[in-house]
């Protein structure tokens, strides 16, 4: 079973967004990168499938600037196998599109029995790239994954997917795209013997030329901005709790117009 | 945290967000409950060395992991990260029972007394303070008697780190003559006739640890037992204190960062007097005196442990780290409680806690009276 893990390094869910002051984009200065946490789930599901199947290889699949080797080396130290790092000044701020023509055209070079994506980012959140990387494979593809069986002959898998308010099972011939869902799976740590492992395993860089694309971006955003500033509160003092909601009630209907 | 980038690299990262991840997911929910049961479960042994965690710095052939000291230094400042120094200290005390094995011992005693731990399958405490006198070390009074193959011990340890629950313990006996001299470390197993933990110690803090009181009768420990030569152990116990100085040197450093940074929280919410405690200059200044001595206290640290690193000796400078990081801990946690006024008298803040755990590190380890000793012989 080899597995082509695409991973994306984001910013920390804890980090505190600013965009800059041009409106160019957001403010990268002291920013801490972790492996997007849907890409994590992906991981662990092919490091399982390895162990499961006791052959094949997780390769690791990046697109971004020299920052994003920590990403990939996280994953090695979780215990893939070997990286693939497109670093391209071209493709710094690329689309979901370009993206994912860069996926392909890696994976097409390197070989696979299936494809794991995030089903989205939580940096940028379009949830786009896995569906876009199948249709330029002309692979099947299900998304947002919850649980998978791969069947002992290693032809297809029998997979769960989150839908409204409930589960729906699907049979999928491989090779495939899969996009993680949470619930798949609990990563796990990377040891510390993984950590000094990971030092030694090898990670191919590549750029958009190597892979013999140029990009061709269907987006481009015109401008950030962040969410409005909450407004302070008013506050309703000094009167009886039955005068208060009265008011309050009719404030939220006229003023704030929300009831 | 901020100017670490001469002394961390991506592997040092990799390693601090893994282990940062496994206190918030397998101890922080917990960590409350462990530290007022004064124990935290066995079972957290195994899970950090399935991860590695316990065999830190140890060769591969005995099951650890070869890393440098900055990995030892994110591993102790991550722990400390839980809020519990208790449990950073029981977790790792295999940190002050094991180098003594590792330096005296033969491969054959590496093999038995140093694997199964680093599996997290036994619990190892080290065993020098005696109820008579913890800082003069020389001054032993646990007697081993040669009898054939075996030593019989007699005596009692206080004090002791994990001792309630440890599968073995690395002793300081006297063996010899009075005096430093007659001193040798016996690796005696717990389950041994005549073994018992006399009382579980109540504490000031450092409450996850369980801390014993050991009797030792009619003990017998068998000869192959004994690191290195008899009468040698007196230097092997005084290196060792070198890593376990640094450590408590670490400890205190980020149990300050931690005081600093529930201060700096606290004081932006909290209001008197119709506004936040941040708009008293006395409270900002007092914010920034103890940024600035965490700040200088840490980065000393830091260069001393490259330094180590780097091989050269710095019993002095490591030595006067302790003293420094201790004191400023202590203040730090002190100035940390007042700020939170009558909430940092209450347990439900961190600071309260903090401020009990803080007290040991001038104390263990070596007291700082002690270090100022070692330093003095070593300038005057
Ligand atoms: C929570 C905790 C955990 C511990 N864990 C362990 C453990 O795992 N293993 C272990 O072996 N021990 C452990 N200890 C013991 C610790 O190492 C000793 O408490 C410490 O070394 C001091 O010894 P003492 O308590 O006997 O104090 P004493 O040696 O009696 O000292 C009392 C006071 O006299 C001062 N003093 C002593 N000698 C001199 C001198 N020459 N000049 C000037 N002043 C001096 C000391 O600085 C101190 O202020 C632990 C202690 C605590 C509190």
């Amino acid at each position: 079973m080899k597995s082509l893990v695409c991973l994306k390094q984001v910013p920390d869910t804890e980090t505190q967004i600013k965009v800059k002051p041009d409106g160019t984009g957001i403010v990268t200065d002291g920013i801490k990168y972790v492996i997007n946490p849907y890409d994590e789930f992906s991981v662990e599901e092919a490091l399982r499938l390895k162990e499961k199947f006791k052959a094949g290889e997780v390769v690791i699949l990046t697109v971004g600037p020299d920052r994003c080797t920590e990403a990939i080396r996280t994953a090695l130290a979780m215990g893939a196998d070997r990286g693939i790092h497109v670093n391209d000044e071209s493709l710094n701020d690329a689309d979901p599109y370009s993206i994912a023509q860069v996926l392909a055209a890696a994976a097409s070079q390197e070989g696979y029995d299936l494809i794991f994506c995030g089903h989205r980012a939580i940096d940028d959140d379009f949830g786009e790239v896995g569906a876009m990387l199948a249709e330029l494979l002309q692979l099947p593809q299900v998304t947002l994954v919850t649980k998978l069986e791969i069947a002992d002959d290693t032809q297809s898998a029998v997979v769960e997917r989150d839908v409204e308010g409930g589960k729906e099972v699907i049979e999928v011939p491989l090779p495939c795209v899969l996009t993680s869902q949470k619930g798949l799976n609990e990563p796990r740590y990377a040891s510390l013997p993984g950590i000094m492992k990971a030092k030694k395993k090898k990670i191919d860089k590549k750029t958009a030329a190597d892979l013999g694309i140029t990009s061709e971006r269907k987006l481009a955003p015109t401008e950030y901005t962040m969410p409005p500033e909450r407004k302070a509160g008013k506050k309703y003092e000094d009167m009886e709790p039955a005068e208060a909601a009265k008011i309050v009630v009719e404030a939220l209907r006229s003023e704030a117009k929300v009831i | 945290m901020s100017g670490n980038l001469d002394y961390f690299g991506e592997s040092h990262r990799i390693f601090r967000q893994s282990v940062a991840r496994f206190v918030e997911r397998e101890i922080k929910p917990y960590v409350d409950e462990w530290e007022e049961a004064g124990e935290f479960p066995r079972d957290l042994y195994q899970k950090a060395a399935d991860v590695g965690f316990l065999g830190i710095g140890y060769p591969e052939n005995l099951g650890g992991t070869e890393a440098d000291l900055f990995h030892e230094v994110v591993l102790t400042e991550e722990l400390t990260r839980s809020g519990s120094g208790g449990l950073a200290a029981g977790l790792m005390s295999l940190g002050i029972a094991l180098p003594p094995i590792l330096a005296l011992g033969t491969e054959e005693q590496k093999e038995r007394f140093i694997r199964p731990v680093l599996r997290g399958e036994k619990i190892a405490s080290l065993g020098i303070t005696e109820p008579g006198g913890g800082s003069d070390v020389a001054s032993v009074r646990t007697r081993a008697v040669r009898d054939g193959d075996s030593y019989i011990v007699n005596g009692s340890k206080t004090m002791i780190t994990s001792g309630c629950r440890a599968d073995q313990v690395t002793l300081a006996v006297r063996t010899g003559e009075a005096g430093h001299r007659g001193i040798s470390l016996l690796v005696v197993d717990t389950n041994s006739p005549g073994f018992t933990v006399s009382k579980k110690l109540r504490k000031m803090g450092w409450w996850a640890s369980d801390t014993a009181e050991l009797a030792l009768q009619d003990v017998r420990v068998p000869v192959e037992n004994r690191l290195g030569q008899e009468g040698s152990a007196f230097y092997g116990i005084m290196r060792n204190f070198q890593k376990e100085r640094l450590y408590l040197t670490v400890m205190a450093n980020t149990t300050a960062q931690m005081a600093l940074e529930e201060s700096l929280k606290y004081a932006r919410l909290r209001e008197a007097f119709g506004k936040p405690l941040t708009g008293f200059q006395v409270t900002r200044h007092k914010l920034v005196d103890m940024a600035t001595m965490i700040e200088v206290s840490r980065e000393f640290a830091y260069r001393m442990a490259a330094k180590i690193q780097a091989g050269e000796n710095k019993v002095k400078e490591i030595s006067m780290a302790k003293i420094f990081s201790a004191d400023i801990c202590d203040r730090v946690c002190h100035m940390a409680v007042q700020i939170h006024g009558g909430y940092g008298y209450m347990r439900e803040y961190l600071v309260e806690r903090l401020y009990r755990d803080s007290r040991i590190l001038s104390i263990g380890g070596g007291t700082s009276e002690i270090m100022k000793e070692i330093i003095s012989k070593i300038i005057l």
